[in-house]
This record gives C-alpha cells, sequence and structure tokens, in this order.
C-alpha cells in the first residue's frame, strides 16, 4: 500500500487467511496520550474572560493539575447542576503548552446551547469548573512537520495553540494559516493574526477584499510550492466546512493520509 | 459532588433511555471522524473476514446483500456525550457473516477496518448474538458517506466509535488489540452504560 495514493483502495487479499490492516492514513495518532490524565476529572478555576467577537470570548483558567498539552488537542469539560444533572462538552485548547499552570478556551455562544451558554450569561472569574484532558494525539502538532492549517469559526481554535507554539518557540519549521470567517467582527483573534495568515470572509468584508467562500483559489498558493517533504494539514470547523476543505485539498493533491480533521459536530 | 454555580441545565424529564452523561441530539446527526470521507462506490465496496476463521472470505455489494436483511430500530451514543433515539438502519446481522467464516474457538477479539484506514477493537461476544451489523441504509436511504456509506459497521449498544465507518473487514484474533482511538486514549470496551469512554475509566 503506497503512502501516498489518493483514491480508496480495498485491502490486497492475504495469502493464507492472515492480514493486517491498511494504513492509509497516519494510524496511531502522532501523540500517545497518557491514560491517567484522559480518565481523571480536576477542577480549575476561572481566572479572566476576554471577548474576542461579539459572539465568543477566552476563558482563561487556573489549572494547577495539568499535565500538559500539545497544539490541536481538546479536553473535556462538565457543568454540574445542584441536582446531580451533568453537561459534557469538548473544547479545544487555545493556549500554547508554554503557559504554564493555565489552560484557555475560547467559546462561541451558541444560540439555545446549554454549556456555552452558561459560561456566556452567568460565568465569572473565580467559579470553578471541571475538566479532564488532553484528549486525542491525532489532530496534536508537536512543531516538527510542516503545518498547513485550516480553520473556519471557531475551528480556528486548536489551529491558535498550533500559532502560538510555533511563535512562542521561535520554529522555522513553515507554517500557514487559512482561516474563514462570516464578517472581520467575526475572525476570532483577528489581532493576533500575521504574516501567515490568508483571511477568507464569505459574508462582508473590509472595502476591496473579495466576498466568497473558501475556494481552490486560496489554496493553490500554498500547494502549488510545498515545503520539503510536504504539508501536515489539519483542518477544523462545522462538519460541513470540513468536508469542503478536505476535498479542496485533496483536489490540490494533499496526500488523504496527511489531512487530519477535527469536526465540531 | 462539584456543583458549578448558577448552572441549572436545559429543562429536562428523566429519561431511562439516555446513558450518563448523555443528551439527546434531537434531529442533529453530527458526524465526527477523523478522516477525509472517501468516495467509495458500492461496487468498490468489499468485506473481509479472516483472522481465526476456518473459511476466511470477501463479499463484494451484490454478494453480501444476497444475505438474509436485518434491521436495527433503537438508540445510538457517540462518546462526544450526543445520543440519538429511535434509529433505523437496515443491512445483514454479522451472525450471518460470522456462521459463514466458521470462527476457531480461539478467537476471542476483533479488529474492525476501515477502506480508510481507521481500526477498532472489540470482544468478538459484542458482534455475535444479533447486537451488531452491516449497515447500507438509514430510514429506507443508502446511507450517506459522511456516516460511513455504502456500508459501516454498527454496534449499537457500545459507543459509536466502535460502529467503523466505511468497513472493511474483520480480523479474528485471540487476543485484544487496541485501534485507532483505543490507541489514542479512549477506552478498549466503550459501554455507554458504564461511562467507558476513556482508558481507565
Ligand atoms: C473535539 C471538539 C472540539 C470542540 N472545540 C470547540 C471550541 O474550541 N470552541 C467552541 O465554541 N466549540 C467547540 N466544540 C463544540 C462544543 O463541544 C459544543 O458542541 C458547543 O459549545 C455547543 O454546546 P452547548 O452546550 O453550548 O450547546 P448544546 O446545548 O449542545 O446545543 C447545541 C445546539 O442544539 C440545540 N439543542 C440541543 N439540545 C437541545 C434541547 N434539548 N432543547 C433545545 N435545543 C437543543 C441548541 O439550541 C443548539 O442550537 C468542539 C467540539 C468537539 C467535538
Amino acid at each position: 500500500m503506497t503512502e501516498t495514493s489518493a483514491a480508496p483502495a480495498p485491502p490486497a487479499a492475504p495469502p493464507s487467511g492472515t492480514f493486517t490492516p491498511a494504513t492509509r492514513f497516519a494510524v496511531p495518532g502522532r501523540i500517545p496520550v497518557p491514560d491517567e490524565a484522559a480518565s481523571a476529572w480536576q477542577t480549575v478555576t476561572l481566572t479572566e474572560i476576554r471577548r474576542e467577537t461579539p459572539w465568543a470570548s477566552t476563558f482563561r483558567f487556573r489549572a494547577p493539575a495539568w499535565a500538559g498539552h500539545l497544539p490541536g488537542q481538546h479536553l473535556m469539560l462538565r457543568l454540574t447542576a445542584a441536582d446531580g444533572y451533568t453537561a459534557q462538552r469538548h473544547y479545544s485548547i487555545a493556549s500554547a503548552p508554554d503557559d504554564e499552570g493555565h489552560i484557555e478556551l475560547t467559546l462561541d455562544h451558541v444560540d439555545g446551547g446549554e454549556v456555552s451558554g452558561w459560561f456566556h450569561t452567568t460565568a465569572e472569574p473565580g467559579d470553578e469548573i471541571e475538566v479532564r484532558g488532553p484528549l486525542s494525539g491525532f489532530f496534536a502538532w508537536p512543531g516538527d512537520r510542516p503545518a498547513l492549517l485550516i480553520g473556519a469559526g471557531s475551528g480556528i481554535v486548536p489551529l491558535m495553540s498550533m500559532v502560538r507554539h510555533h511563535r512562542a518557540r521561535g520554529l522555522d519549521v513553515p507554517l500557514r494559516l487559512v482561516v474563514s470567517a462570516r464578517g472581520p467582527e467575526e475572525l476570532i483573534y483577528a489581532r493576533e493574526l500575521g504574516a501567515e495568515t490568508t483571511r477568507v470572509f464569505t459574508r462582508s468584508a473590509p472595502r476591496g477584499t473579495p466576498v466568497g467562500r473558501l475556494g481552490a483559489a486560496h489554496l493553490a498558493p500554498l500547494l502549488a510550492g510545498p515545503p520539503a517533504g510536504g504539508w501536515e494539514a489539519y483542518v477544523c470547523g462545522s462538519n460541513g466546512f470540513a468536508e469542503h476543505a478536505s476535498r479542496l485539498l485533496v483536489a490540490a493533491g494533499q496526500p488523504v493520509d496527511r489531512i487530519r480533521i477535527e469536526r465540531f459536530g | 459532588m462539584n456543583v458549578t454555580r448558577g448552572f441549572t441545565g436545559r429543562p429536562r424529564v428523566a429519561d431511562p433511555g439516555l446513558p450518563p452523561g448523555q443528551y439527546d441530539a434531537g434531529d442533529d446527526w453530527p458526524v465526527l471522524s477523523a478522516e477525509v470521507t472517501p468516495d467509495l462506490a458500492p461496487a468498490d465496496w468489499t468485506f473481509r473476514v479472516d483472522g481465526l476463521v476456518r473459511a476466511p472470505r470477501t463479499w463484494n455489494w451484490d454478494e453480501a446483500h444476497a444475505l438474509p436483511e436485518s434491521v436495527y430500530e433503537g438508540d445510538i451514543h457517540c462518546v462526544t456525550s450526543w445520543s440519538k433515539f429511535g434509529m433505523r438502519f437496515g443491512g445483514v446481522s454479522l451472525d450471518a457473516f460470522l456462521d459463514a467464516v466458521r470462527p476457531e474457538p480461539s478467537a476471542t477479539h476483533v479488529v474492525a477496518y476501515s477502506h480508510t484506514g481507521y481500526t477498532t477493537n472489540l470482544p468478538l461476544s459484542d458482534l455475535t448474538g444479533g447486537r451488531a451489523w452491516i449497515a447500507w441504509d438509514h430510514d429506507g436511504r443508502p446511507l450517506p458517506a459522511e456516516h460511513g456509506g455504502p456500508a459501516r459497521l454498527l454496534v449499537p449498544h457500545l459507543y459509536f466509535w466502535k460502529s467503523a465507518k466505511w468497513i472493511a473487514g474483520l480480523r479474528l484474533l485471540d487476543h485484544d488489540e487496541p485501534g485507532f482511538w483505543e490507541q489514542n486514549g479512549y477506552h478498549a470496551r466503550g459501554n455507554p452504560w458504564e461511562e467507558q469512554r476513556y482508558s481507565g475509566d
């Protein structure tokens, strides 16, 4: 089985009843996750709330027992009501690993959302909540290979952890970010984005910038001149966006087994 | 218990069908897969069962459809916390495939693998006795590609990551061998009623 062919192929017939499943994409995950961290709940304390856009805020937590994470990983968060009812959701970690003893999450305010609703209407510094993680090494980026990051909406969150890590460590491995938002006012972390970023606005854009969804033309310049060894592509956002962006990547020649996708549902 | 100040949660009725820590996703059917959705035509789909079996075999689409049809009507539960009630999947019971290959008595576990390279491990006993299917219809329509079409494994009594999309085969083993998510920290069995989400739960 070649590592790079783009079309799914049925597994080869085994010689004598034995067969090793084909591993077309990077299996196993790149980073083994310590089991203890994934299974134990820990209490973290909200220390700061920063508004990013009218619909998204960053929540900073003091997390003394946090074992560390890699950019791209997520955690599971749990809120508990007085009657014992709990709500659990996954959130990507926005902060870079070097922010010791602290983690940051950035939450969209989902209309009618149970968990994001509590964060956006009730949460205050001093509140305690429970988390466990970090989870999933598959979407993690340790900063080793050239990374092409493509995100939409809050899908920028795990990608920003990668960008921040790249900057904080002064890494020189190539890294590019393509980010899609409805308009400039909805672009999370807008002030932090720099020359590594291609901005795509789907509904409204500053004067002189085209409006329209992510297309082949946005990716062509990046995929026409890939760095040595090629890109490791990370796609994050809603399922609709993930499908669209990953198909564009495949059409542009990015090998399927070097596309990692995080779907927010 | 660690009560979250000011959190009441959504008004709810206790639902005995909802495993602990899960919520009802209603009409939503979220898509969660880590890889690019493959363009796999039914004509290119094959399903193989081998390993510790007496008669390893590969079925193509038409051969699999010639087996007796079997329907699952019930709920599904995803480890990311949503559940969906009243799902209806059409396909073939895994018993029909396993009967044909005749598992060796020493076979205790299975690695299920997909046409994308995804793997997941299961005890063989979770796949027999009318509790697992190869499914290709949902609500009487072909299973959409993003949900694993043309055909997926369906093991509804376990968390849904065990129900490998784009199923390509099962390999029977005499030991347990962690699959893709299981190597990434997820539980080896994944029983939603016992909240076996992560390894160590
Ligand atoms: C790996 C991963 C990482 C993620 N990272 C992030 C992140 O970094 N940032 C982020 O913002 N999100 C992220 N998400 C999404 C996040 O997990 C939540 O899905 C999101 O915050 C919504 O949760 P909620 O409780 O606010 O909304 P929910 O209560 O789950 O509601 C979601 C929608 O369903 C409707 N709904 C659901 N149940 C009911 C009901 N019983 N009655 C009425 N309406 C209902 C709501 O009105 C709403 O429209 C991530 C998801 C995954 C899987």
